[in-house]
C-alpha cells in the first residue's frame, strides 16, 4: 500500500518539470536562440569560422572567468562591483614592479595575486562586520581602486599606461600559463583532415586554442563542483537563502562570505594577468565596466540577485551570450552601438524569466 | 517517574528591572510530553531560551541527568542532547530537502584525495527518516520551499532527532498551522515520546496541548502557578488557568447581561 503509493508520487514528478526548475535552462536556451539569430544574420560572414569562433570564445572566456566566482558570490546573497576596478589595479601590480622596479614577472604576478586576495578579504570583512549592504561597500572600493590604480601609475610612470612586459615576460615560467595557446598540435591535425580551414600562406586559420578559454572552462568546473558537490556549496546556497537560519545550524556564514570576497578578487587578479601578458601592457581605465558585465553574465544564467539560487554553467552560458552577441554584431556589420542595447534587454528579460522559473521551483510540485 | 533528563531548579533571570523569571522549576523526563502554557509575555521565551543555552539564569540552576550543567552556547547545549526547533525551524526555503536536513553537518564521501558532498547518502537519509515519522517525500531533491508548514516542522523535528536529540523544546509548533497540519505535527510528537524522546510543548493552545501533553505548567508573569499530571486537571480547569480563561468568563458575562438589559 505504501509502496504503491510511493511510486505513484515520485512518477509525478515528470523529467520536463525538473528540467524546468534548474536554474541554467533560460541562459541554455537563450544561447541557442542566440546561435540560431546570428546563424542566420551572419551565417556567410566568418563569424562561425575557425578564426571567429575562437574570437567569440575569447571574448567570453574574459568575462566568464570573472562571472564564475561572482555568481557564487551572487548565490551567498553579495555583490562585488569592485572587480572591475580590481582589473586595472591588478594590471598595474604586475606591470609597474615588471618594468620599473626589475622583478621577474612571476614575482609581480604573485605579488599581484596576493595583494589583491587581500583587499578582496578586506571587502568581505568590511561587509561581514559592518553589516551594510555589498553594494554600497563594494561601490567604494570601486572608486577607490580605480583612484589609487591612476594616482600610483600617473605618481610612478608619469603615464596612465605601462608597456614593454612582452619582452620582460618572453622567458618567464609563468607566461605560458596566462598567455599563448594550447592544443597546437590537434589543431594542426585538424587543419590537415580539412575540418579547420588554410590561409593564403597554408598554415591552419587558428594555430591553437588560447589558454583563457582553458581557463574559463576550467574555473567554471570548479566553482560548479564547489556549489553542487562540496560543503562549501551547501553553505554558500544557505548563507545566501536565509543566512540566520544557517548560522543557528552552525554555519560559518561570515567566513563563507570573506572566502567568495577573496575569489571574486583573484578572478580579476587573474583576468588582469592573462590581459597583461597577452597585451604586453597595462592600463588605469582597464575593466571599466567589467563588473556589470559579469553581473549581467550571471543573472542571464538564472542567478537571483537576492541569492540563494543560481549556477556557474549558467554564468558560462551568459558570457558565452555576451561573446557571441559582441562579435556577432561586428561580424553582421549591425552598428557595434546597439550591443549595450542588446545586452541590457536580455538581462531583463532573463530576471523576468528567472522569477517565473524560481515561481515554478517553489510550487509544491 | 523516570529522574529527569534536563531539570531546571528555582531558575531567576532579570533583564535589568524586569523580573522575566522568579523562582521557576520545570523538568521533563525521557518519554514524557511537558506542556509548558502561558500567555505572551509570560515568560515562556525566557524559559525556553534558558534551556537552550541562549541566557544562563541569574538565579538557580540547571540539571543535566542529575549533573548540575552550564551551557555555555546553543552549540553546547545541543551537544548535551537538547535540541531547540524555533518557529523559524532554521530552514532555507530554496535549498532542497536532503541538503536542509544536512546543513552545517555535511555527510561527506571520499574519492581518492576530493571529499565531496555525499547527495545519495543524504537523499536516503532524509527521505527515510523522514517517511518514519509519516511524512512520504515526492522527492528529497524537493526545495522545502514546496513543502506544507506541517512537513516543515517534521522535517525541523526529524533533523533534531536525527542528529541525537534526547530532548525537543518546540516553540509553538502548532499555531502557524491548519488543523490537519497541525494534528500532524501533534501525532508526531506522540511518536517521538513512544521513542523516549522528553519533548517541551510550548503552546498557548490548551486543545492542542492537552491531547498531547502528561504534564503541564503554566507560567503567569515570570512565576509558575505550578505543574500539574494529567490526572489531576481537566481541560476545563487548564483552560480557566490560562491568562485570559477568567477574563473570558467575565466577558461572557457581562455581554449576556447587556443583551439581556437592552430591549430586542
Amino acid at each position: 500500500m505504501t509502496a504503491e503509493l510511493r511510486d505513484e508520487r515520485v512518477r509525478s514528478v515528470s523529467r520536463l518539470s525538473r528540467l524546468l526548475s534548474r536554474p541554467e535552462l533560460g541562459a541554455a536556451a537563450g544561447t541557442v536562440l542566440v546561435f540560431v539569430f546570428f546563424a542566420i544574420t551572419a551565417g556567410n560572414t566568418g563569424l562561425f569560422s575557425a578564426k571567429g569562433i575562437i574570437n567569440f570564445l575569447e571574448v567570453s572566456a574574459q568575462l566568464g572567468i570573472l562571472a564564475a566566482p561572482v555568481a557564487l558570490l551572487m548565490i551567498a546573497g553579495e555583490f562585488d562591483l569592485s572587480v572591475g576596478s580590481m582589473i586595472g589595479f591588478a594590471g598595474i601590480l604586475i606591470a609597474i614592479p615588471s618594468v620599473f622596479w626589475g622583478w621577474p614577472i612571476w614575482l609581480s604576478l604573485l605579488f599581484c595575486f596576493a595583494v589583491c586576495g587581500g583587499i578582496g578579504a578586506l571587502n568581505g570583512l568590511a561587509v561581514v562586520r559592518t553589516g551594510l549592504p555589498s553594494f554600497i561597500v563594494t561601490l567604494g572600493s570601486l572608486f577607490m581602486l580605480r583612484g589609487l590604480t591612476l594616482g600610483l601609475t600617473r605618481g610612478i610612470s608619469g603615464r596612465t599606461q605601462v608597456s614593454g612586459v612582452h619582452e620582460l615576460a618572453l622567458n618567464d615560467p609563468l607566461n605560458s600559463l596566462f598567455s599563448g595557446q594550447v592544443f597546437s598540435g590537434p589543431i594542426a591535425w585538424l587543419s590537415d583532415i580539412g575540418l579547420i580551414g588554410k590561409r593564403a600562406d597554408g598554415l591552419p586559420s587558428i594555430s591553437g586554442i588560447p589558454v583563457s578559454i582553458v581557463w574559463w572552462i576550467v574555473l567554471t568546473l570548479a566553482c560548479t563542483w564547489l556549489l553542487t558537490r562540496s560543503r562549501f556549496g551547501n553553505w554558500i546556497f544557505a548563507a545566501g537563502g536565509e543566512a540566520n537560519a544557517a548560522r543557528n545550524l552552525g554555519v560559518p556564514v561570515a567566513r563563507t562570505k570573506i572566502t567568495l570576497f577573496v575569489m571574486t578578487a583573484m578572478a580579476a587578479a587573474l583576468f588582469a594577468a592573462i590581459q597583461v601578458l597577452v597585451t604586453g601592457s597595462a592600463d588605469t581605465l582597464r575593466g571599466t565596466q567589467k563588473e556589470f558585465e559579469a553581473i549581467i553574465a550571471v543573472v542571464i544564467g538564472g542567478t537571483l540577485l537576492t541569492g540563494g539560487y543560481g549556477s556557474a554553467i549558467g554564468a558560462m552560458f551568459g558570457a558565452l551570450i555576451f561573446g557571441v552577441v559582441q562579435m556577432g554584431i561586428f561580424y553582421t556589420g549591425i552598428d557595434t552601438d546597439w550591443f549595450k542595447l542588446f545586452m541590457g534587454a536580455m538581462m531583463v528579460i532573463a530576471v523576468l524569466f528567472n522569477s517565473y522559473v524560481r515561481n515554478r521551483a517553489m510550487r509544491s510540485r | 517517574m523516570a529522574e529527569p533528563y534536563v531539570e531546571l531548579r528555582s531558575v531567576s533571570k532579570y533583564f535589568g528591572s524586569v523580573v522575566a523569571l522568579k523562582d521557576v522549576s520545570f523538568d521533563v523526563c525521557p518519554g514524557e510530553v511537558h506542556c509548558l502554557l502561558g500567555d505572551n509575555g509570560a515568560g515562556k521565551s525566557t524559559l525556553i531560551k534558558t534551556l537552550s543555552g541562549v541566557y544562563t539564569p541569574d538565579e538557580g540552576e540547571i540539571r543535566v541527568q542529575g549533573k548540575p550543567a552550564r551551557f555555555a552556547s546553543p552549540a553546547d547545549t545541543r551537544n548535551s542532547g537538547i535540541a531547540t526547533v524555533y518557529q523559524d525551524l532554521a530552514l532555507v526555503p530554496l535549498m532542497s530537502v536532503a541538503r536542509n536536513f544536512f546543513l552545517g553537518r555535511e555527510p561527506m564521501r571520499k574519492f581518492g584525495p576530493i571529499r565531496q558532498f555525499d547527495t545519495e547518502f543524504a537523499n536516503r537519509t532524509a527521505y527515510d527518516e523522514l517517511a518514519a515519522m509519516g511524512i512520504q517525500l515526492r522527492d528529497p531533491e524537493q526545495p522545502v520551499g514546496t513543502l506544507s508548514g506541517g512537513e516543515r516542522q517534521c522535517l525541523a523535528i526529524a533533523r533534531a532527532l536525527y542528529f541525537g536529540a534526547k530532548v525537543l523544546i518546540l516553540d509553538e509548533p502548532t499555531s502557524a498551522l491548519g488543523v490537519h497540519q497541525a494534528s500532524v505535527v501533534l501525532k508526531l510528537i506522540v511518536q517521538s515520546k513512544a521513542r523516549g524522546i522528553g519533548v517541551i510543548f510550548i503552546s498557548h493552545n490548551v486543545h492542542h496541548a492537552y491531547v498531547v501533553g502528561d504534564r503541564f505548567t503554566l507560567l503567569k508573569r515570570g512565576k509558575s502557578t505550578g505543574t500539574y499530571a494529567k490526572s489531576e486537571i481537566d481541560r476545563d480547569q487548564l483552560l480557566n488557568l490560562m491568562a485570559g480563561g477568567k477574563e473570558l468568563v467575565d466577558l461572557e458575562q457581562e455581554l449576556t447581561k447587556a443583551a439581556r438589559s437592552s430591549p430586542a
